[in-house]
């Protein structure tokens, strides 16, 4: 049976339609989120799309990802023969042959090349899957299915092409061979008697593989192939180091509980999960045995969506809880409460999905609406509400870390810079050495500076990622006002969760602070002759440098704590296994510090245990989260050795003996 | 039937120091808090209203700024939240603060709903006399249940309470008769945490204000020329200067020995 316009054409309108209605039905749900702007600067977002989209280069930073690189651009490059192969289908006359000779040698040359390329790259992904998936789910029937139209597609396409070779003679065919090489070893391998049949079953073959791909397609992950180049358009060009502010009115809802209380974008991400698994590959919480698991999280929004769509549409509830139900669908309380806000699961999606703030949203539901958070916690919103600082400590007990020291009130009129000292470094015992070191290499240094002494509030770091945005607004609002009031303008932090929160956070209160990790300002004091340092700091030994997520991650800065070190030893720190970008949590971020670990192992041991495995006398950190992080776990694993200092202590140990 | 809680306001205490002059407590700038006992109180009360369906009123009795206390009691789910506030109740000694408790109580026991049971704290953390609650009682002559760590059963139709009271090394499950007077340890419950619509809403609404001219109580029964103590000096004592043995350091072993028998010597740890 030959192509025959007559069966294929009422096939093809089927299937178009199965495929239009099907991303129709889908895609369309994405207008049940709430709005955000993701329109702004279309210039930058072109240029996203293009280096991440088409340019896959988050996809080429992963092993394998040269191999979905390959399919992704044969795709591109196939759409042209695929459409030529759907149009010659119904109206015959139609085909690529008409093309001038000059353009169409070098298309059929570059399809044959693309298609040989698709097909070794899907049976990698085949070996892949049954040898050694990306994660255990991976070895799906659906993915094996997909793969297998995928090749079906390709080895139709050969066969479609040797068959008409196979009828060539003389000048075509020397033509065919240098145009079409793949295919003419395909060619060779049946008699040119037998051509007429290889024809009309490539052609078929060919026909209802891309028939039945572009009816599942809608169905699939592969929905990802149409969404994860938008995904991209639309990412969040700034750093998803934050979370939307909430609006504070009697009658609005708090946090998300129903699927279309997320943006549409949220929704759109939902969509777009290609679920290659490696947020779930590089999230502390699912690598140490929690029940989150980023990838999950993403998929249940979307099954939620799917499964309480005619419900929602209607304005009606959902049958399926977003939060707190068994199986698919359903995020449980325990997940949501697993997450430190690395931030890692967003440097590692290729497709630029949110995952973090996607979390915080359910935990704003749980905390505000519901009043339903881990007991623990009760004490520390307690605490920050009533006395700004997670211990309950006195406002009063602020400024005892200095009380031997000549520290000045920040003056508008006479200091630079406010030193934010911050909640560790103010009450807590090990962490107010650091504040001192500070203190006196600031002084050292000849740098103005001052502190807000008792009037200094928390940043409110850990209530906002906990969800307690209701919290979070009042810490917030009153420390802008106080820095407005006070005439603040370049503040000094010596916490990366301080330093994101007033850098970040307070801009969506409409203050624009100047401000400064301490790392980064000792790194330009000492290269700026201001701190000058007479020797090498003492006995420290080998010395490791662990990146805090606020720090690095969320605000790209690696380079000055460990020129800080540098500078102030002499040696460059050794490098942790996961470094910089791709550095593993301490375990206390996202409010984690003040909870319990209740399942797997604890993830601030697994990463002293990472540590130790470069044999370090000294680890190196820039936050004081980690630094309790890190002793703690020292202890567990008996390393008594073994110090943690931040990298102001060791400067001070350079500068100021 | 309608559950009321008593809940003052206090300043945090671990934020107040005392005037080393004047011997009196330097109050500036110290925030305030509900007392934490009655937190657990009106916790209790709210928990009763969860399962029964009844009412609940929180009272309390202080300075127009208290009205805070109540605002975070309507926050948490009371329906009916009342300041009972006049100059002429200011001054007041236990004895005064309980004759205008119980005449709200019992204004609200005519103006909205039968009261079955009053709920205190065991005492407050800046009086600490613990007689208020019971004061109460004897006052409205209901039956008084102090230290209460649990409700053990509650009956309202049949008008019975059973409840454990914390003593000292030991519980004590007593049963008595409704209306009662309940004072509340800290065990009793974990207080719930408030959700932002409802903090919302009370942010919106309106605290009652009790005057004198709506208790109509004899002046000669309140406040300060209601009091028959006085308070005659506060001042802070000095404390014992503590001694340091043992070298936790070099024989952390030894040293905890040496703790524990000073412990046991003195009968402070359980066998
Ligand atoms: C040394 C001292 C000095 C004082 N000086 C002054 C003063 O100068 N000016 C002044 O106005 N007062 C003053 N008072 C306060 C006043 O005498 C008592 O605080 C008050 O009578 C309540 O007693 P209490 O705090 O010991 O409560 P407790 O008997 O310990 O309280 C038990 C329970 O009764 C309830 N309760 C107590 N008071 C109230 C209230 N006001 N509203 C609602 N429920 C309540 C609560 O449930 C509480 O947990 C002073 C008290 C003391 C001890
Ligand atoms: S932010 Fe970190 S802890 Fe949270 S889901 Fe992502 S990777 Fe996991
Ligand atoms: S969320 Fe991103 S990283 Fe995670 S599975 Fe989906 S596409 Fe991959």
């Amino acid at each position: 049976m030959t192509p025959n316009p007559t069966i294929f054409t009422p096939l093809l309108i089927a299937s178009l339609a199965v495929f239009a209605w099907g991303c129709w039905k889908r895609l369309s749900l994405i207008s049940l989120g709430k709005p955000e702007n993701r329109f702004d600067n279309i210039g930058a977002r072109v240029g996203e799309m293009l280096m991440y989209a088409f340019g896959q280069k988050r996809v080429l930073a992963k092993p394998f990802g040269i191999n979905h690189f390959i399919i992704f651009w044969s795709f591109i490059i196939l759409l042209v023969a695929n459409i030529e192969f759907m149009l010659h289908g119904v109206f015959p006359w139609i085909s690529l042959t008409k093309l001038p000779d000059g353009i169409l040698l070098p298309l059929l040359l570059l399809l044959d090349i693309a298609s040989l390329l698709a097909l070794a790259a899907v049976a990698v992904a085949a070996v892949r899957r049954l040898i050694s998936p990306p994660y255990p789910e991976a070895r799906t029937i659906e993915a094996f299915f997909i793969l297998s139209l995928i090749g079906i597609l390709m080895l139709a396409y050969f066969g479609i092409n040797a068959a008409k070779i196979s009828r060539m003679q003389d000048g075509a065919l020397v033509i065919a061979r240098t145009w079409m090489p793949v295919s003419s070893v395909f060619a060779g391998m049946f008699a040119p008697a037998a051509g007429a049949t290889v024809y009309s079953l490539s052609w078929w073959a060919h026909a209802f593989a891309l028939l039945a791909f572009m009816c599942y397609l809608p169905h699939s992950k592969h929905m990802h192939i149409l969404t994860a180049i938008p995904n991209c358009f639309f990412r969040r060009l700034e750093k998803p180091n934050t979370v939307p502010r909430e609006e504070f009115a009697v009658g609005n809802e708090f946090g998300v509980s129903r699927v279309d209380q997320y943006s549409w974008k949220d929704l759109l991400d939902s969509f777009s999960c290609t679920e290659c698994g490696r947020c779930q590959k590089v999230c502390p919480a699912s690598i140490t045995g929690k029940p989150l698991n980023p990838r999950a999280v993403v998929h249940d929004i979307k099954v939620n969506l799917l499964e309480n769509a005619s419900m929602l549409k209607k304005g009606e509830q959902p049958g399926i809880p977003l939060i707190g139900a068994q199986g698919e669908g359903s995020v449980s309380e325990e997940s949501i409460w697993g997450c430190t806000t690395c931030g890692a699961c967003m440097e590692a999606c290729p497709v630029f999905i949110e995952q973090m703030p996607k979390i915080i949203q359910l935990r704003r539901n749980l905390v505000e609406s519901e009043a339903s958070f881990p007991e623990e916690l009760l004490n520390l919103f307690e605490n920050m509400e009533g006395r700004s600082n997670p211990w309950g400590i006195a406002p009063s007990e602020r400024t005892k870390w200095c009380s031997q020291l000549d520290v000045k009130p920040f003056d508008k009129n006479t200091t630079e810079y406010l030193f934010y000292v911050g909640c560790a470094g103010s009450f807590d015992s090990r962490n107010k050495h650091v504040s001192v070191a500070m203190a006196q290499l600031l002084d050292r240094a000849g740098v103005s500076w001052g502190i807000l002494g008792k009037d200094e509030k928390c940043c409110g770091d850990s209530v906002r990622r906990l969800g307690n945005e209701y919290v979070f607004d009042k810490m917030a609002r009153e420390n802008v006002e106080i820095f407005r009031e006070r005439g603040v303008r370049k503040v000094i932090t010596q916490c990366p969760h301080c330093f994101s929160t007033l850098k970040n956070d307070y801009r969506q209160y409409g203050l624009e602070l100047e401000v400064i990790h301490h790392s980064e300002l000792l790194r330009n004091l000492v290269q700026d002759g201001y701190l000058k340092l007479n020797g090498i700091s003492g006995d420290l030994g080998a010395m490791v440098f662990h990146d805090s997520c606020y720090l690095g991650r969320h605000n790209d800065v690696y380079d000055a704590p460990r020129e800080v070190l540098q500078a102030a030893t002499g040696t460059a720190p050794k490098e942790i296994g996961r470094n910089r970008n791709n550095a593993f949590c301490c375990g206390a971020g996202g409010g984690r510090m003040w909870m319990e670990e209740h399942s797997g192992e604890r993830i601030n041991l697994t990463r002293v245990k990472e540590a130790l495995e470069e044999k370090p006398d000294t680890i190196c950190v820039a936050c004081p989260y980690c630094l309790t992080m890190f002793e703690d776990g020292l202890k567990d694993v008996n390393a008594d050795g073994v110090k943690v200092l931040d990298v102001a202590e060791v400067m001070a140990e350079a500068a100021l003996r | 039937m309608l559950i009321v809680a008593c809940i003052k306001q206090v300043p945090d205490t671990t934020q107040v120091q005392i005037d080393p002059v004047t011997n009196t407590l330097i109050r500036d700038g110290i925030p305030f808090i509900v007392n934490p006992y009655d937190t657990h109180a009106l916790e209790e009360a709210l928990r009763l209203k969860d399962r029964f369906g009844c009412r609940v009123a929180a009272i309390s009795m202080g300075p127009p700024n208290a009205e805070a206390t109540l605002k975070k009691a309507l926050a948490l789910g009371v329906d009916h939240a009342i300041l009972l506030s006049d100059r002429v109740f200011g001054g007041a000694d236990t004895l005064a603060t309980s004759n205008v408790l119980s005449a709200a109580i019992r204004k609200l026991h005519s103006d909205v709903d039968e009261v079955g049971l009053v709920l205190c704290g065991k005492q407050t953390i800046d009086g600490d006399t613990a007689q208020v609650g019971p004061g109460i009682a004897s006052r409205l002559g209901y039956q008084q249940l102090t230290l209460v760590d649990r409700i053990v059963d509650m009956n309202f139709s049949g008008k019975i309470i059973r409840v454990s009271r914390k003593l000292e090394g030991r519980h004590e499950i007593v049963e008595a008769p409704l209306p009662a007077m309940l004072t509340v340890v800290r065990e009793l419950n974990r207080p719930r945490y408030p959700k932002v619509p409802m903090r919302l809403a009370a942010a919106d609404a309106t605290v009652e204000v009790w005057n004198n001219q709506v208790l109509k109580l004899d002046e000669q029964k309140i406040g300060l020329k209601g009091s028959p103590t006085w308070v005659s000096k506060i001042f802070s004592p000095d404390r014992a200067v503590g001694e340091i043995l043992g070298d936790g350091n070099s024989d952390p072993e030894g040293t905890a020995e040496m703790l524990i028998e000073k412990l046991l010597a003195k009968d402070m740890l359980p066998i």
